[in-house]
C-alpha cells in the first residue's frame, strides 16, 4: 500500500518576522482544511458514521417499518446456526480462494508478456484490457449465453473435441465452477497494475541476470518475482475484497441458485436487506465480512516480510 | 551489482525481433483471440436471424441482420434508460473529478495538524467493504425521501473518494514548487492556483480518473438497482439485468446479445479513447509503490 511520501515543506522566507510567519502558517492551515474538508465530511458521512451505525444495527432487529430494536448479539448467534450463511461462506471462501490467485496469475504472465518489445503492443494491452471495462451486468448476461448447456459456445467447442459439457449455471456441481471461470476474464485491472509495476524494474537488474546466464525464465522467476512483489501484495488485499464483494455476475447468472450453490455473501446480504428487510441482520453479515478481510489482511501482512521484496535504501 | 544507471540505449528503428519476441507475439495473438471471443460471439448473435440462434454447431457465416438493434431500441424505452444513465454519470465523474483534485491539492500542499492522519485514514478506508457502510447509508436516504431519486448515487460522489484523492495527491505532489510561488508572489490564492496551475497541468490523472470513474459509474449496478425501483429511473446495467427474464427480449436471445453489445459499448468506447493516457496515468502516479 501507499507509503507516504515526504510532504513538501513550505518553509516561510527566512527573512520575514516571527509573528507573521506564525499568522502564515495558521492562514495555511486554515485553508488546508478547507480543501480537505469534502474528504472529511465525505469520511465522516459515508465512512466511519455508516461503519458505527451499521455496527450497532447488527445488535438490533430493524425491518425499515418500527424502529430498530435491540437484540444484543442474537443476530450474531442466529448467523452462527444459519445454514444458508455458512453455504454462503463456505461458497464465497471458494470463490476467493480460487479465483483470486488464477486471477493474478493469469495477469502477471500476460503483464511480461505484454511489457516485451514486440510488434503491436499498443493493440495487445488493449485488447487484453477490453474485457475489464465492461459492466458486470453486461458480462453476466454476455456469460450467461455462453454458458447456455445446449447451444452455448462453450458446449459447442467441448463438443468439437468429444466432450459433452454440462449444464453449467443450473447444474448444482457446475455453477460456482462457471462463475469462477468467467470471473477470469476480469483480470484486466490486476494485470493493469502490474504493467504499470514492471515499469519499475531496473532494466540493468535483467542486464545483470542476463550476464549471469540465466534463461529468460530464471530471469523473470528470481528478478520480476520478487521485485513486483509490493504490487503482488496490493493486488492480493485488493482482490480478497473484490471477491467478498463480487454481486453484479452472481445475480444476473444465477441469483445464488441453483440450490444456494453460488450464494455468495454479497448475495446472502442483499436477499436480507432488501428482499427480507432485514437490515440488522444484514448489517450482521456485513460485519462478518468485515471481519473475514481484516483476518486475511492481517495474515496477508504479516507473511509480508517473508516474501515481499524491500530494499533499505528504498523505503521512504 | 552496479548501480551505475546507464543511459539506456532506445532505437528508433524496429525492435529487433528474436525468436523469444516471435514466440510471444504469437502466443499473445492466439491468447488476444480467445480472451476476445465471447466479444465475437455477442456480436455475432447480436447480428443473427432468429432461427440462426438455436443451431448446433453454432453458424459463423450468415447475413448480418442490422435489424436487430432499431427493433431492440423500439422494444423498450432505451431513450430513457441512456438518458438516465448520462445523467448520473456525467454528475459522478465531474464530483469526483472536482471534489478529488481539490482535497488531493490540500493533502499535497498546505500543512496544517493531523492533515497526514486524516490522509491515512481516508487511505484505510479503501480497504472498507461498501457492504458495511450501504444498509445505514440506505436507511438514511430512504429517511430523507431520495429513493427512486439519482442523489444517492450523485451526492457522494462531491465528497472525494479515497483512491482517486491519491492519484491526484501523487501526481500534484511531482509538480515543481516554483510554478506556484511565482504565483503566489504575483498574490494568487491558494483557490486560484489550484484551479489554473495544478488543474491544467494535471490532463493525465484528469484522464485516467474520468475514465475510472466513467466506466465504475457506468457499470454499477449494486447502487442503481436498490435506489431506483421505478421502471422510468433505470439505467442501462439495471435494464439489462431484467432484460434475460423479461418476456419480450430474453427469449430472443438475438436481441438480447444486441441490447448487451449496446449497454457494453459505451465503456468500451470511452476506454479506446483514453487508453493512451491511461497506462501513463497510473504509471506516473506510482500506485505500485
Amino acid at each position: 500500500m501507499a507509503t507516504l511520501a515526504p510532504t513538501s515543506r513550505s518553509a516561510p522566507a527566512v527573512q520575514d518576522p516571527p509573528r507573521r510567519r506564525g499568522t502564515l502558517a495558521r492562514r495555511q492551515a486554515l485553508w488546508c482544511y478547507v480543501f480537505i474538508a469534502p474528504a472529511i465530511l465525505g469520511l465522516l458521512l459515508f465512512s466511519l458514521g455508516p461503519m458505527i451505525a451499521s455496527l450497532w444495527l447488527s445488535f438490533t432487529s430493524y425491518d425499515l417499518l418500527s424502529s430498530p430494536e435491540w437484540i444484543g448479539a442474537d443476530n450474531y448467534t442466529n448467523l452462527a446456526q444459519d445454514p444458508l450463511f455458512r453455504k454462503s461462506l463456505s461458497v464465497t471462501l471458494i470463490y476467493g480462494l480460487v479465483a483470486v490467485p488464477c486471477t493474478m496469475l493469469i495477469a502477471l504472465v500476460l503483464a511480461i508478456m505484454l511489457n516485451a518489445k514486440i510488434p503491436a503492443l499498443p493493440f495487445f494491452r488493449s485488447a487484453y484490457y477490453l474485457p475489464s471495462v465492461i459492466s458486470g451486468v453486461a458480462v453476466a448476461t454476455l456469460w450467461k449465453w455462453m454458458f447456455n448447456g445446449e447451444y452455448g459456445l462453450i458446449n459447442a467447442g467441448l463438443a468439437r473435441i468429444g466432450i459433452a459439457g454440462p449444464a453449467w449455471l443450473t447444474d448444482e456441481q457446475w455453477a460456482l465452477r462457471a462463475l469462477i471461470f468467467m470471473s477470469l476474464w476480469g483480470f484486466g485491472a490486476t494485470m493493469l497494475i502490474y504493467l504499470a509495476g514492471l515499469q519499475g524494474v531496473p532494466k540493468e537488474l535483467y542486464e545483470a541476470a542476463q550476464v549471469d546466464g540465466a534463461s529468460r525464465l530464471r530471469q523473470h522467476l528470481h528478478v520480476t518475482v520478487p521485485m513486483l512483489s509490493p504490487v503482488t501484495f496490493f493486488n492480493l488485499i485488493m482482490g480478497i475484497i473484490a471477491s467478498l464483494q463480487v454481486f453484479a455476475e452472481p445475480f444476473v447468472l444465477t441469483k445464488g441458485g441453483p440450490n444456494n450453490s453460488t450464494l455468495l455473501l454479497s448475495v446472502y446480504l442483499y436477499q436480507n436487506a432488501f428482499q427480507y428487510l432485514k437490515m440488522g441482520y444484514a448489517s450482521a453479515i456485513a460485519w462478518v465480512t468485515f471481519a473475514i478481510i481484516g483476518v486475511f489482511t492481517l495474515l496477508v501482512f504479516r507473511s509480508m516480510p517473508m516474501w515481499v521484496h524491500s530494499e533499505a535504501g528504498e523505503e521512504k | 551489482m552496479s548501480t551505475t544507471a546507464r543511459p539506456y540505449r532506445k532505437s528508433t528503428s524496429r525492435p529487433r525481433m528474436t525468436a523469444g519476441s516471435w514466440l510471444v507475439t504469437i502466443a499473445l495473438a492466439v491468447g488476444c483471440l480467445v480472451v476476445l471471443m465471447p466479444v465475437v460471439w455477442m456480436v455475432l448473435t447480436s447480428l443473427k436471424a432468429p432461427d440462426q440462434v438455436f443451431v448446433m454447431p453454432p453458424i459463423w457465416i450468415f447475413e448480418p441482420q442490422w435489424g436487430n438493434y432499431p427493433e431492440v431500441l423500439q422494444l423498450v424505452p432505451f431513450q430513457r434508460y441512456i438518458l438516465n444513465t448520462a445523467t448520473i454519470v456525467g454528475f459522478v465523474t465531474l464530483g469526483t473529478l472536482l471534489s478529488c483534485s481539490f482535497c488531493a491539492y490540500g493533502f499535497a500542499r498546505l500543512r496544517a495538524p493531523g492533515r497526514n492522519a486524516i490522509f491515512l485514514v481516508l487511505m484505510a478506508t479503501l480497504m472498507l467493504p461498501t457492504t458495511v457502510t450501504l444498509v445505514p447509508t440506505y436507511i438514511v436516504f430512504n429517511h430523507l425521501g431520495w429513493l427512486n431519486t439519482f442523489k444517492p448515487l450523485i451526492l457522494p460522489a462531491f465528497f472525494g473518494s479515497a483512491f482517486f484523492i491519491f492519484l491526484f495527491r501523487q501526481f500534484f505532489l511531482g509538480i515543481p514548487k516554483e510554478l506556484e510561488e511565482a504565483a503566489r508572489i504575483d498574490g494568487a490564492g491558494y483557490l486560484r492556483i489550484w484551479w489554473t496551475i495544478f488543474l491544467p497541468l494535471s490532463w493525465p490523472v484528469i484522464a485516467t480518473v474520468s475514465v475510472f470513474t466513467f466506466v465504475a459509474a457506468y457499470n454499477d449496478f449494486f447502487g442503481p438497482v436498490i435506489y431506483l425501483s421505478d421502471e422510468s429511473k433505470y439505467t442501462i446495467a439495471v435494464a439489462l439485468s431484467y432484460f434475460s427474464g423479461s418476456p419480450r427480449i430474453g427469449p430472443q436471445t438475438h436481441l438480447l446479445m444486441a441490447a448487451t453489445t449496446i449497454a457494453a459499448l459505451p465503456s468500451i468506447a470511452v476506454f479506446l479513447l483514453a487508453q493512451r493516457y491511461f497506462i501513463k496515468g497510473i504509471a506516473v502516479s506510482g500506485v505500485s509503490k
